[in-house]
């Protein structure tokens, strides 16, 4: 089998701790979680971090509190987000996107947290050190090219995390803790469009906190597409989150794409709908602004032209689905499995 | 052996089993499930050490040179091994000896091993393995069979019929151009089938040891003890009689643990040099790069029909990618042509066969070797002919299926068929009349049918003694202990053993003690590969069972003062048919048979009848039975985005007699589940980076996260049905069940997906990205196709021309000059 390199591990008790830790530590040290993406990765020697802290017994991480909407500890199991019920009824699309996150297992160990700090993936990159050596390697590894498109003066590998879309078009902020002290973001502009530098959180930063804004008034969505019921990574991501008025017009709408970037994709789709209803015209154009704007890369599953050809149908059963359309059998067909 | 009269005779024909035909849990299934059995990787030995491969990172390349210095000083490596230290060639058919346990000179394709190291822990060698400095040379890379035509230099090896062509063949049975030209209708259809891999859950492992006296063991995951025994001892040269191959219970098969494998050398030798065990555990990704796996094939297939739906001829042109190895290739090149004539009647059939070699992991078999491919094309082109035609695409199979006891136009003995009764019952149950055609737009269904061999006809090596020997030993402590070189896979190789020898002694299969797949104990039997065990293994059991019966039976009868032939041997007991209180338990009456004959044992063996056909390449094809498969599919097509999903799969297999049910759904199940990932995504396929800059040519994904197949959320409710029309060539009238239930599945989803949106794609797999572009074409009022769309030119051979038997023929080759005087007379 695959085996790990050799390193370090702390477990520290407390938010205070880790953060005291990662600043002592440098950039050599990394925070782990569920460890469902980091292990697999330092076994293909993407990171041989010299120490790991892990945030397993960190308490203050699993707490799920009420604010003027909902604040979820990073560090709750995606288990966890599927099981509560207060995601269920107010946060549908978050959910969803938790619930379609790889597998059960994964699922039991890996983190919120941990799913919007996902590494950005590539399958030029995502492979043990003797396939990438027969490729030569990329900029994200020990080489200097991107092989999805040689030109690229950045690496393009994908932005992969399903909560991330779901989270932001829910209008989520993340709380980042180091021993400088904390601060608050969107949740949006914790990422940047770099499939290499995808993150903003700093090193010494603890993820800590997610807080999602009242939902009353607000309907949301997401659907996963990829090639299975389990395992897979996404090859399109679509969050959809509309507030309506008791007449059905559109008040507010945000539609946010996963995995067709190096970011989780924020778009201005939703902006289309304010003032209208969700009729079928309404639809289409949003569907087609988002499908604009989305870039999927030759690397993942999937043949990209189709998957770009396919962003306008996503979004429009997102959208239909919000409407009030019965979508459960094309669900099924996706999804394969109720959601 | 089956002469009327004969013991097996009257077990096929009897009505009342005890063990056969009932559903039972497997002799060997506590153990699985429960985690217990010894799997290779299980296998751990005092002083044992860990090996690790160093593979080569170019597809194709000449070595240079190798510098191991500081490998070898690494603190815990025990020994480095190049190709130097592997001169001897090997292969595991004997025309194509082309593969060295490590590289000598040459490396075809990423992931040819280049050098071992054996160390201390796994960690350790894997650490060494890093360490070795390799200089290579590159050579232009052949990516692909077309570009294996295209460029015959560089040769990736200096053997085959020219440049990089490894293997052309060409039948022709009867004169296919005067069939065509006589026919109402000709369709000339092409198909691609992409190449896909095994995918066992089990990967490859292997210890070897030697013993005090510096004789080799080696525990393994294969499929083939008795083939790698022999390859063994040709590759160490080592006296076969020092070599002792234990297969270990394999997780999964498949087709992928047939060869001889270069590791298994490798530890071989360097527990030889050592003097203690020697480990390896292939990692995932090292599976991939073993391969030996479906071939891609490219198949031209023009076909003849009368307008009331009769084939008249065919003739089929298949170009396959071989990879970097021979492997079975030639086999597997035969099997491309060889069965196309067994599921319907075809008066005439033109094969023509070509296989190159790529730098890519060498192909081989896997479940169905060879022939799903050409079964794709028939069964959609039939599809197209029955539109053509105005008919029924189920009633047409109907009318053309194959005759029981026939010959085919190849000269295949085939004997019963079930065909039109598994037809007959997908098509009901399914409710097809209800649904072809007529199904809401996006949905639809799909049929098609396959046959398949109930184990090979010729083994890979010339000889004449038999294919599967049964030894075994009773003892007065009522224990029956049975020895059999066939391997358990997961197909239940072991509880069919226990089973039939059961059912002869009267006795549960649970008491059946078995010792199997060890080459220094067991009688050879040569594997489990061409659904071969359960008829070949099972008739050597029931032949070793009733001899050891008619002792038991004739002591018993001398206690009893009765004729043997009164007594019955049921339920461990032997007693008096017509007076069932008379009589004694089983272990009683191998008291009596031990004392009156000594030390009980007995063998039993079987080779296959021999195959009518008489030319060069008659050898591929016959087998002692045919089975038959027939499978629906519903398919639901999303025509904004060609997304296709399956709900329900209806098959029935014709499989002679179930001998344990319950397992005949799981292998039929099992090939279900293949079949759909096959069809729908599987793909074994290659990253080229731009040529300019890079002549990389590595395996797209090899894991099984990117590797794509079906996970159980992704399986449609499978409705099985089991046809058993007792076939006389087979044990109890057993036929094989696994590998002909996959056949059908993939032309089926194609011809669903056509029912359900009207577009067809003739290539496999069939991913949403062709569907939506065919979807487009359709609604630009193109041809609503995707698939290929030349066939290159390839330098096929004359034909080696036989006539059919209905045409005069006698099996031999008609020669051009005896053909021409024919016509001209």
């Amino acid at each position: 089998m695959m085996r790990l390199p050799w390193f370090g591990f702390h477990s520290p008790r407390s938010v205070a701790e880790a953060a005291k830790i990662l600043a002592g530590e440098g950039p050599n040290a990394m925070l782990i979680a569920g460890g469902t993406d980091l292990v697999p990765n330092m076994k293909r020697r993407h990171q041989a971090p010299k120490t790991l802290v892990s945030l397993r017994r960190v308490d203050e991480l699993k707490k799920v509190s009420n604010g003027s909407g909902l604040r979820l500890g990073a560090g709750l199991s995606l288990t966890e987000i599927v099981d509560s019920q207060k995601v269920r009824g107010a946060y549908t699309g978050l959910y969803q996107a938790a619930a379609q996150v790889a597998t059960v297992h994964l699922r039991n160990m890996g983190t919120l947290g941990g799913n919007l700090c996902l590494d950005t993936r590539c399958t030029y990159l995502n492979q043990n050190y003797e396939w990438r050596k027969a490729i030569d390697f990329c900029m994200k590894s020990e080489g200097d090219i991107c092989w999805v498109a040689t030109a690229s003066k950045r690496c393009l590998a994908v932005s992969s995390t399903d909560t991330a879309p779901a989270l932001i078009s829910l209008g989520a902020n993340v709380k980042l803790v180091s021993t400088q002290g904390e601060r608050e973001v969107l949740l949006a502009d914790l990422y940047k469009n770099d499939g290499i530098d995808y993150i903003t959180r700093r090193a010494d930063e603890v993820l800590t906190e997610i807080s999602l804004p009242d939902s009353v008034g607000w309907k949301s969505t997401y659907w996963k597409l990829r090639r299975r019921g389990a395992f897979d990574f996404p090859v399109l991501g679509v969050a959809a989150a509309v507030k309506f008025a008791g007449d059905g017009t559109v008040e507010e709408a945000r539609i946010a794409l996963g995995a067709v970037s190096s970011r989780p994709l924020a778009t201005k789709a939703g902006n289309s709908l304010i003032g209208k209803k969700l009729t079928d015209e309404a639809i289409a154009e949003a569907g087609a602004k988002a499908q604009n704007v989305a870039k999927p890369m030759d690397n993942t599953d999937l043949d990209i032209y189709w998957r770009k050809d396919v962003v306008s149908a996503f979004v429009g059963y997102a959208l239909r689905e919000l409407r009030g359309d019965d979508m459960r059998e094309t669900r099924m067909r996706i999804a394969r499995q109720v959601l | 052996m089956n002469a009327p009269g004969n013991p097996s005779e009257k077990m096929r024909t009897r009505r009342r089993f005890d063990t056969i035909g009932k559903p039972r849990r497997r002799v060997d299934g506590r153990a699985k499930v429960t985690g217990l059995t010894k799997f290779a990787d299980d296998v751990v030995l005092p002083r044992m050490v860990h090996c690790k491969l160093l593979r080569s990172p170019h597809p194709h390349a000449v070595i240079e040179s190798i510098d191991f210095t500081k490998a070898s000083a690494h603190p815990g490596v025990h020994l480095v091994l190049t190709g130097k230290d592997f001169p001897i060639s090997y292969g595991i058919l004997p025309v194509t000896q082309d593969e060295y346990p490590l590289a000598n000179e040459r490396v075809r394709y990423v992931g040819d091993p280049v050098a071992a190291v054996i160390a201390r822990d796994e960690q350790t060698a894997d650490e060494a393995t890093r360490l070795i400095e390799v200089k290579y040379r590159l050579l232009n890379t052949v990516s692909s069979a077309e570009d294996a035509l295209a460029n015959p230099e560089p040769r990736i090896h200096d053997y085959g019929e020219q440049g990089n062509i490894h293997r052309l063949q060409a039948f022709e049975f009867g004169d296919v151009d005067e069939a065509l030209m006589g026919s109402d209708h000709v369709f000339e259809d092409l198909f691609f089938f992409e190449g896909n891999t095994h995918l066992p859950l089990e990967q490859h492992a292997s210890v070897a040891a030697p013993d005090g006296e510096g004789k080799l063991t080696l525990w393994s995951s294969t499929q083939v003890p008795h083939y790698i025994h022999r390859a063994l001892a040709r590759a160490l040269r080592i006296p076969a009689a020092h070599i002792r191959v234990i297969a270990c219970p394999n997780g999964g098969g498949f087709g992928g643990k047939c060869d001889l494998h270069n590791h298994e050398i490798v530890v071989s030798r360097a527990s030889m040099i050592l003097g203690r065990p020697v480990k390896i555990c292939l990692t995932r990704e090292e599976v991939f790069y073993m391969h030996r796996g479906r071939h891609p094939v490219l198949m031209k297939m023009k076909t003849g029909v009368t307008k009331d739906g009769k084939l008249t001829g065919m003739h089929l042109q298949t170009l396959l990618d071989g990879g970097g190895y021979g492997s079975y290739g030639v086999a597997s090149t035969f099997y491309t042509g060889a069965l196309q004539t067994v599921t319907y009647e075809l008066p005439r059939y033109k094969f023509d066969a070509c296989r190159t070699f790529t730098n890519k992991p060498p192909c081989g078999p896997k479940r169905g070797h060879g022939t799903p491919q050409p079964r794709f094309g028939q069964e959609v082109q039939l599809d197209k002919i029955a539109e053509k035609l105005g008919r029924d695409p189920a009633e047409l199979r109907l009318g053309m299926v194959a005759k029981p006891d026939s010959l085919t136009a190849n000269w295949l003995k085939i004997g019963t068929i079930g065909l039109e009764e598994c037809i007959r019952l997908v098509v009901e149950h399914s409710d097809w009349n209800n649904k072809r055609a007529t199904l809401p737009p996006g949905r639809g269904v799909g049929i098609a049918c396959g046959s398949y061999l109930c184990g090979a006809g010729l083994p890979i090596y010339w000889n004449k003694m038999p294919q599967s020997g049964v030894q075994i030993l009773a003892d007065r402590s009522g224990q029956v202990t049975v020895f059999c070189g066939a391997t358990e896979i997961g197909q239940g190789s072991d509880d069919m053993l226990a089973a039939f020898v059961a059912e002869v002694l009267g006795i549960d299969a649970f008491d059946v003690r078995l010792v199997t797949g060890d080459t220094a104990l067991t009688p050879v039997d040569l594997g489990s590969y061409s659904s071969r065990v359960t008829v070949m293994m099972g008739h050597a059991a029931i032949q070793a069972a009733e001899r050891l019966r008619e002792m038991i039976v004739d002591a018993a009868s001398h206690e009893l003062e009765c004729s043997p032939e009164r007594l019955v041997m049921a339920q461990g007991r032997v007693f008096l048919s017509e007076d069932p209180s008379k009589g004694m338990t089983f272990a009683e009456a191998i008291v009596f048979a031990e004392t009156k004959y000594g030390t009980l044992g007995t063998v039993g063996s079987y080779s296959p009848p021999r195959a009518p056909g008489r030319f060069k390449g008659a050898g591929v094809g016959p087998s002692p039975a045919y089975s038959y498969t027939a499978v629906v599919v519903e398919a639901e097509v999303d025509q904004n985005t060609g997304w296709v999903t399956v709900p329900k799969i209806w098959v029935a297999h014709d499989i002679g007699r179930a001998v344990n049910p319950v397992l005949a759904r799981g292998q039929v199940e099992g090939s279900i589940y293949m079949g759909l990932g096959e069809a729908l995504m599987e793909e074994q396929i290659f990253r080229r980076l731009p040529a300019k800059m890079s002549h990389a040519l590595v395996h797209k994904f090899p894991s099984m996260l990117e590797y794509k197949s079906l996970t159980s959320l992704d399986m449609p409710e499978v409705f099985t049905y089991l046809v058993e029309d007792p076939d006389p060539n087979c044990p109890f009238g057993a036929k094989e069940v696994g590998q002909g239930p996959l056949l059908p599945v993939m032309p089926a989803v194609a011809n669903a997906i056509y029912d359900a949106v009207g577009v067809r794609i003739d290539e496999i797999p069939i991913t949403p990205d062709k569907v939506l572009r065919a979807l487009e074409l359709k609604a630009k009022g193109e041809a609503p196709r995707v698939g290929p769309d030349h066939f290159p030119q390839v330098p096929y051979p004359k034909p080696v021309y036989v006539k059919t038997p209905w045409e005069g023929g006698d099996g031999n080759e008609t020669k051009p000059a005896d053909r021409k005087q024919a016509v001209a007379s």
